[in-house]
C-alpha cells in the first residue's frame, strides 16, 4: 500500500514535530510513507475567508501531487474536512469551469484517498492498539470539523484508550467549539477568546495532564491560551502521543 | 397611574420604537455583549436547557433524519414551484372569503396594514408573535399612523415594555432573567394599560399572571389583529400559525378583522406536507413533542371568527435570495431557533449583537440575502454577518430542514470579498495579505523560502519557542491580546523531511 503524508501547511511550518510523529508511528507499523514534497496547501485558509477563486490552483494541486497513492494520511482533520467536502464545491466554481475544466474529475478520484490519522489507523490499517506507551492524563477535544465533517466519531478514543498507561479523562461540554474557527480567531477575536476560555477551563476542570486533539489549528488556540495563562497543561496532537514509547514524548 | 378599559394610555406612540438600524458590525457589538456578565449567564443557563431538552425530544423519533430530508425535500419543490403555488394559494383563500395583498417590500407591506387598520376606524392593533411583521418594522410604521400596536406573547411584551430589542427569534427576551422582567412589569405595565399587582415578586407564576391580567383587556378591547404565518396550504388556504401560549389564538379569533403578514416562502402545496412540519417544529423548537397552540383559519367563517381577513404576501429580498442557488436553501427555515439555541457563539453574545430580528446563525446567512447581498453591495454591518462563525457546523446537525448553514456562510464570504474588491480601487491590507499568501502558496518553492523566513523571524522574537504579548492592531493584536503562539519551527517539517526524514524513499 502506497500512503502519502498530506502535512497541511501550519503543521509544516510551525509543528514539523506533529507529522515526524506520523512517520515515526507508521514505521513501527510496518507502514512506509511518502511526503510528495510538490504539496503545498488545501486551500481552506482561503475558501472559509471568502477568497474562493484563490483555492482552484491549490485544488489542482493537491489532485495532482496525490493523484495515485492507496491512502492520503494527514493530522489534520480540518484539512481533510477541506479535501473532502469542499473540494468538489471549489472545482464546481464557475471560475473554475474557466481555468481547469477536468477538476472536478481529479478531484473526485483523489477526495476518497484522504484521511485524517485517526481514519487510517482504524479503518485502512486496522489497528486500534498501535504499541503506544505514555502514562498520562489525557483530555481528547473532537474538533468541530473532525467531529462534524468527517464523522471520526470515537476512533480518536479508542486509539487512546489503547494506549499503555494513558488515563482518558472526560472533558466536560466536549463537543462546543474552542472558538478558533480560522481567520474566525482574529477577526472575530474578542468572541473567538471568550469561546477559548470557556474550553479551557473545561480543560482545567478534567484534570489533564495533556489536552489532545486530531488538529493543530485548535490546539494552538487552545495551547496559546493555556501558555498565557502559564498552565502546566500541555496540548499534544493524537499523533504524537501515539507515536511516544517511553515515558513521555 | 391607573386606567380605565377603553381609556387606554398612549405614550407609546410619543416614544420612537428601539431599532437594529444602527447596529456596529458584529465583532463591535460583541465585544459590548460579551462584557455584560448577567447577559452571559442568562444565556448559557437557557441555551444549555433548551439544547438538552432538544436533543432528548429528537432522540425519541427512530425516523427523525427521514422527517429532516422529508422537510428539505419539500420547502425545495415549494421554492421550485413558488409562482404557481401563489397564484394557488391566493385562489384558495380568495375563493374561502379572504382577500390577497402582494408587498414587494417592507414600506409597501406596512402601507397595506396601515391601510386596512384605518378602514376600520381602529387605533390600535393586537399583535401575535410574528418575524415578518418584525423584519418590516410594522410597530413603528403603524405608530407614525398613530395606531398603538401591543405584543401579546410573553417574551415579546418583555421586550415591548421594556423598550429593548429582541435577541431571539422564539424567545425574543431569552437575554432578561426573572428579577429584570418583574421591574420591567412594576415599572412599565401601568404606562400602557393596567398595571402589574401590588406586590409583585419574581416567582414565575406570579410573573405570568401579572401579563395574563394586563393583556386580557387588550384582547377584549381590540377590534383588529395582526398576525405572522408559520405555514400557508396551498391548495385550501389556510393560514397556520403555531404558538404556545394561548394569545395567538385569542388574537385570532376575537377581533373583527384579521391582518396576516406572510413570507412567501412559507407555503406548503397540501396538508400532507403540513404534517411533516408539525412534526419537525415543536421538537426543534420547544422540544415539545406536539405544539400546545395550532391555529387554523381559511378565509372567513360566518358568524364565527374574524369576519373581514387578509393576507399579505411579503417578498422583501426573498425572490433576490431564490435566485442564488447555493443561498436560497436559507428560504427552508421555519423559524425554530435550533440553530441559535446550539450555536457557541450566539451563546456568548446574544442575538442583539447581530443587528437583525434574524440572529444567530440562520440570520447570519438570511439577514445579508433578504437586504440583497446576491444583487449589490451590502453595508458593513451585514456585511460582518457571514464572518460571525467559527464554521463549527453545530447550527447544520439541528437544522430540522437540513440548511447546510456553514456551507451557505463560506459562499456569502466570497459575496463579501468580490464586492469588498470591486470597492477597493487599491487593495485593502486583507486583500493584500490573501494575496500574498495565495502567491506563497502556489508552489513549494515559494512555501519552503516563506517558512525559512519566518523560522529566522522566530527566532528572534520567542522565548522558549512561544511568541508572547505582541502588541499592535489588526488580527497580529488580536491574536497576542489574549493567546501565546507557536513559533515558527527552525527547521520545517520538509526541510527535515529533505535532510533526515525521508531516508532516501520515494518523495517524488
Amino acid at each position: 500500500m502506497r500512503i502519502a503524508l498530506f502535512i497541511a501547511c501550519y503543521n509544516d511550518a510551525l509543528f514539523p514535530e506533529v507529522g515526524q510523529a506520523v512517520v515515526r508511528l507508521l514505521r513501527r507499523l510496518g507502514h512506509e510513507v511518502e511526503f510528495p514534497a510538490e504539496q503545498t496547501c488545501c486551500g481552506q485558509l482561503h475558501f472559509n475567508s471568502g477568497y474562493q477563486d484563490a483555492c482552484i490552483p491549490l485544488v489542482g494541486r493537491f489532485a495532482d501531487v496525490f493523484a495515485g497513492f492507496d491512502a492520503v494520511v494527514t493530522p489534520s482533520g480540518s484539512c481533510a474536512s477541506m479535501v473532502r467536502r469542499y473540494h468538489p464545491v471549489v472545482a464546481a466554481l464557475d471560475s473554475a469551469a474557466r481555468i481547469d475544466p477536468t477538476l472536478p474529475d481529479r478531484v473526485a478520484a483523489v477526495g476518497p484517498h484522504v484521511y485524517e490519522l485517526s481514519e487510517l489507523l482504524v479503518d485502512v490499517l486496522g489497528v486500534v492498539d498501535v504499541g503506544a506507551r505514555f502514562p498520562h492524563t489525557v483530555a481528547f477535544h473532537p474538533t468541530c470539523h473532525s467531529a462534524r465533517l468527517l464523522g471520526v466519531g470515537d476512533r480518536p478514543t479508542r486509539l487512546l484508550n489503547a494506549v499503555e498507561g494513558l488515563t482518558v479523562v472526560d472533558l466536560p461540554r466536549s463537543a462546543s467549539c474552542c472558538g478558533f474557527g480560522g481567520t474566525f480567531a482574529v477577526k472575530n477575536a474578542d468572541t473567538s477568546i471568550a469561546m477559548g476560555i470557556d474550553k479551557v477551563d473545561d480543560v482545567l476542570a478534567s484534570g489533564a495532564e495533556v489536552l489532545t486533539a486530531g488538529d493543530t489549528s485548535c490546539l494552538m488556540h487552545i495551547g496559546g491560551l493555556l501558555s498565557r495563562r502559564n498552565s502546566p497543561v500541555r496540548v499534544m496532537h493524537l499523533a504524537e502521543i501515539l507515536a511516544s514509547t517511553g515515558g513521555d514524548a | 397611574m391607573t386606567v380605565a378599559p377603553g381609556d387606554p394610555a398612549r405614550p407609546l406612540r410619543d416614544r420612537p420604537e428601539p431599532t437594529f438600524r444602527g447596529t456596529p458590525p458584529f465583532p463591535e457589538a460583541a465585544r459590548v455583549a460579551l462584557a455584560d456578565d448577567q447577559l452571559r449567564a442568562n444565556l448559557g443557563r437557557a441555551t444549555t436547557t433548551i439544547r438538552t431538552k432538544r436533543a432528548a425530544a429528537v432522540a425519541e423519533r427512530a425516523d427523525w433524519e427521514e422527517l429532516r430530508l422529508a422537510g428539505a425535500a419539500i420547502k425545495d419543490a415549494v421554492l421550485h414551484d413558488l409562482p404557481a403555488l401563489l397564484e394557488q394559494l391566493e385562489q384558495s383563500v380568495t375563493a374561502a372569503g379572504g382577500t390577497v395583498h402582494w408587498a414587494r417590500d417592507a414600506a409597501e407591506a406596512n402601507a397595506i396594514v396601515a391601510a386596512i387598520t384605518h378602514a376600520t376606524g381602529a387605533r390600535d392593533v393586537v399583535k401575535v408573535k410574528s418575524m415578518a411583521t418584525q423584519e418590516i418594522e410594522l410597530n413603528e410604521a403603524l405608530r407614525l399612523e398613530g395606531i398603538d400596536v401591543w405584543e401579546t406573547d410573553l417574551a415579546e411584551m418583555i421586550v415591548q415594555l421594556g423598550h429593548d430589542l429582541p435577541s431571539h427569534i422564539l424567545v425574543p427576551a431569552i437575554h432578561r432573567n426573572r428579577s429584570e422582567i418583574r421591574d420591567i412589569f412594576i415599572d412599565e405595565m401601568g404606562r400602557v394599560g393596567r398595571p402589574a399587582p401590588a406586590g409583585l415578586t419574581d416567582a414565575p407564576p406570579e410573573l405570568a399572571e401579572a401579563a395574563r391580567l394586563h393583556l386580557r383587556e387588550k384582547f377584549l378591547r381590540a377590534r383588529v389583529a395582526v398576525s405572522g404565518a408559520n405555514f400557508a396550504v396551498a391548495e385550501t388556504g389556510t393560514v397556520v400559525v403555531v404558538e404556545s401560549e394561548g394569545n395567538g389564538r385569542m388574537c385570532l379569533t376575537l377581533p373583527e378583522t384579521l391582518i396576516t403578514v406572510m413570507g412567501i416562502e412559507k407555503l406548503v402545496p397540501t396538508w400532507r406536507d403540513l404534517e411533516v412540519f408539525l412534526q419537525l417544529l415543536p421538537r426543534s423548537a420547544t422540544a415539545e413533542r406536539m405544539n400546545p397552540y395550532t391555529s387554523m383559519w381559511t378565509g372567513v367563517t360566518p358568524g364565527d371568527g374574524p369576519q373581514a381577513f387578509h393576507l399579505i404576501l411579503l417578498d422583501n429580498g426573498r425572490t433576490d435570495t431564490l435566485s442564488d442557488p447555493t443561498g436560497r436553501q436559507a428560504l427552508r427555515c421555519i423559524r425554530c431557533s435550533a440553530c441559535l439555541n446550539v450555536c457557541p457563539v450566539y451563546e456568548r453574545t446574544g442575538g442583539q449583537a447581530y443587528g437583525s430580528v434574524y440572529p444567530g446563525p440562520i440570520g447570519a446567512i438570511l439577514t445579508p440575502q433578504l437586504r440583497g447581498i446576491a444583487k449589490h453591495p451590502v453595508d458593513k454591518q451585514t456585511a460582518s454577518l457571514p464572518f460571525a462563525s467559527s464554521l463549527c457546523g453545530a447550527c447544520f446537525d439541528v437544522c430540522p430542514v437540513r440548511i447546510d448553514i456553514p456551507e451557505v456562510l463560506v459562499h456569502l464570504r466570497g459575496q463579501v470579498v468580490r464586492q469588498s474588491e470591486a470597492d477597493h480601487r487599491v487593495p485593502s491590507r486583507e486583500q493584500v495579505a490573501f494575496g500574498v499568501a495565495a502567491w506563497t502558496l502556489r508552489t513549494p518553492r515559494r512555501l519552503g523560502l516563506a517558512e525559512r523566513s519566518a523560522g529566522l523571524v522566530g527566532r528572534v522574537l520567542a522565548r522558549r519557542g512561544m511568541l508572547g504579548r505582541i502588541p499592535g492592531p489588526g488580527p497580529v493584536g488580536g491574536w497576542f491580546r489574549a493567546r501565546d503562539m507557536r513559533a515558527p519551527a527552525r527547521e520545517s517539517f520538509r526541510a527535515w523531511w529533505r535532510t533526515k526524514g525521508g531516508r532516501g524513499s520515494d518523495d517524488r
